[in-house]
């Protein structure tokens, strides 16, 4: 666990709550500014860690960024203390061969659109979405093409 | 009773924020509706991943018509979140005289187009008459009326000229007079509270739930501003305060989006006075690995932009989330039990692109063309004509 930086805004200690709350199922956290704090979670925490982060602590959800790595996928979930002027970035590693993750849009309906991108953009699969179909991209398009994954073609 | 179709949307090749509203109508009321998006889907982050950082800021400008400074804005942010610099004081105050300019023209476009959507047709050409004013100074000061390119990474591209700021100013308060009767219009006309006030609630718990920002979440009684939240440019050195609403329907939009316009004013007003002397760029030589995540209030909200970099001078991934993204996802709530012909008022009310409104047709199960858009702005500007007829006896 490794935990750098200790900023205080309005007396409330963002990343100290994190950690009070959500202990031992955070691999690590980093305040990287006053303004930003990284945290790492396991893929199979992501739910529990929004909910915590949002319907306890406060936060509001912003969006989701897929990024496909030479080592695999990443998803990095933003969320939002909009009193607090701070942002918290939770990032959580995907299998490369086959992503998958459990997905939140049951905890905020924010996240609908997002994982709907991220799925026929990048090919994360999210499990039990409820509406799990093209978004962007236009129906023509190739089955199992992903635009945003960098591959050698 | 038969259940119709309307589609509204999807395609204008003007769309800044393309989208396809499918209502499902019963008579005249809105049972569902459904949202698809992508018509205009142009792959601009992976095209930001295939631009070095100097080209970046000119590709984001070109991701929203209307606002094209919101981008440009959140990209600097985000660049300089990574970077860790410290930006010339003027250049912060330009920036922020260019994003306040920007919402008074973005918001004046707005308030044309909700009127005409209502058959106010003379507060259309009046808001737009207006808004020449601020693209004047956008010209004044840029040269281009749109897609100003003031941003660069570590400051701004353009400076203002000191001799230029009696005419900026002498021009900006032409607007206020104007500003001052839209704002008694909208406050005294009963035919505009009748159209507007109860019209496309969107509760506060909902809006938590769609994460709204911007004016939408405001006038839900949310009170959220990035400007004040994350201070940046030089909102924290400005005296200036929050427009938040309670009453979430269209009318508490239209009044968010008015009185922000005085701020607006305020606030390019106090910066032209503050105006400090001195450098306006940083001039950053490189850009080392890490992440940054920047943000800016665009005239319709939040807009996020987050980038990671691998020490090359191109991102390694660029993600951008505007701010309708959200809000138009809203929709769903806003518009569901309403008429159809408040349809044209209440999913403009978030302030999406126009084009798409304006490419209106509703087609039966069977095919038939049934009403057109000219049909429905026309469907809403007659429930307006009835109303005023109703007041004036």
């Amino acid at each position: 666990m490794v935990c750098r930086g200790n900023w205080r805004s309005n007396g409330v200690n963002v990343a100290r709550e994190i950690q009070i709350h959500f202990g031992d199922k955070l691999k690590s956290i980093e305040e990287r500014s006053r303004k930003r704090i990284y945290v790492e979670v396991e893929r199979e925490h992501i739910p529990a860690f929004a909910k915590l982060i949002i319907k306890v602590l406060g936060a509001r959800f912003i969006t989701a960024s897929g990024v496909h790595t030479p080592n695999g996928f990443e998803i990095l979930y933003h969320f939002s203390f909009d009193g607090l002027n701070k942002i918290v970035t939770a990032k959580t590693y995907l299998d490369a061969k086959k992503p998958e993750i459990e997905t939140i849009s049951n905890i905020i309906e924010a996240a609908n659109w997002i994982e709907r991108e991220m799925w026929e953009l990048l090919g994360i699969n999210f499990r039990n979405h409820p509406n799990l179909k093209r978004l962007l991209l236009d129906d023509d398009w190739p089955e199992g093409d992903y635009p945003l994954r960098h591959e050698k073609k | 009773m038969a259940r119709t179709v309307i589609p509204i949307g999807p395609y204008h090749p003007l769309q800044e924020e393309p989208e396809f509203f499918k209502l499902i109508v019963e008579g005249e009321k809105v049972l569902d509706i459904e949202i698809n998006l992508g018509y205009n889907h142009r792959g601009i982050e992976q095209l930001c991943e295939q631009k070095h950082y100097d080209q970046l800021a000119y590709v984001v400008e070109r991701i929203c018509g209307i606002c094209s400074t919101s981008h440009p804005f959140a990209h600097v942010n985000c660049v300089e979140d990574l970077l860790g610099i410290q930006i010339p004081e003027r250049a912060l105050y330009i920036r922020t005289i260019i994003g306040e300019l920007e919402r008074l023209h973005s918001h004046l476009l707005w308030l044309g187009l909700a009127g005409h959507f209502i058959g106010y047709n003379t507060v259309w050409m009046w808001a737009w008459k207006h808004r020449e004013i601020v693209l004047d100074i956008f010209e004044k000061i840029s040269g281009n009326r749109q897609n100003y390119a003031m941003m660069k990474i570590g400051g701004v591209r353009r400076d203002i000229d000191d001799a230029d700021i009696p005419w900026v100013k002498a021009k900006l308060n032409e607007l206020v007079p104007a500003l001052k009767l839209f704002k008694g219009a909208v406050e005294d006309d009963p035919v505009i509270h009748a159209r507007t006030k109860g019209v496309g609630i969107l509760p506060k718990d909902k809006a938590r739930e769609y994460c709204v920002v911007g004016p939408t979440a405001r006038a839900s009684g949310i009170n959220i501003d990035i400007r004040r939240d994350e201070p940046y440019a030089a909102y924290d050195k400005v005296d200036w305060k929050v427009v938040v609403f309670e009453s979430c329907d269209v009318y508490a939009k239209a009044m968010v989006r008015i009185m922000e316009m005085f701020e607006s004013f305020n606030i390019v007003m106090q910066c032209l006075d503050k105006l400090p002397k001195g450098e306006i760029d940083a001039k950053v030589a490189e850009i080392p690995p890490g992440e940054g995540i920047g943000r800016h209030e665009a005239p319709r909200g939040e807009v996020f932009h987050y980038v990671r970099s691998d020490g090359t001078n191109r991102p390694a991934r660029y993600k951008v989330r505007a701010p309708s993204y959200v809000n138009i996802a809203s929709n769903k709530i806003v518009a569901v039990g309403q008429t159809i012909s408040d349809a044209a008022l209440t999913l403009a009310a978030v302030d999406p692109c126009y084009c798409c409104t304006e490419r209106m047709a509703a087609v039966n199960t069977k095919g038939k063309l049934v009403y057109t858009a000219d049909d429905l702005i026309k469907m809403s500007q007659e429930k307006t004509r009835k109303l005023r007829e109703k007041y004036r006896r």
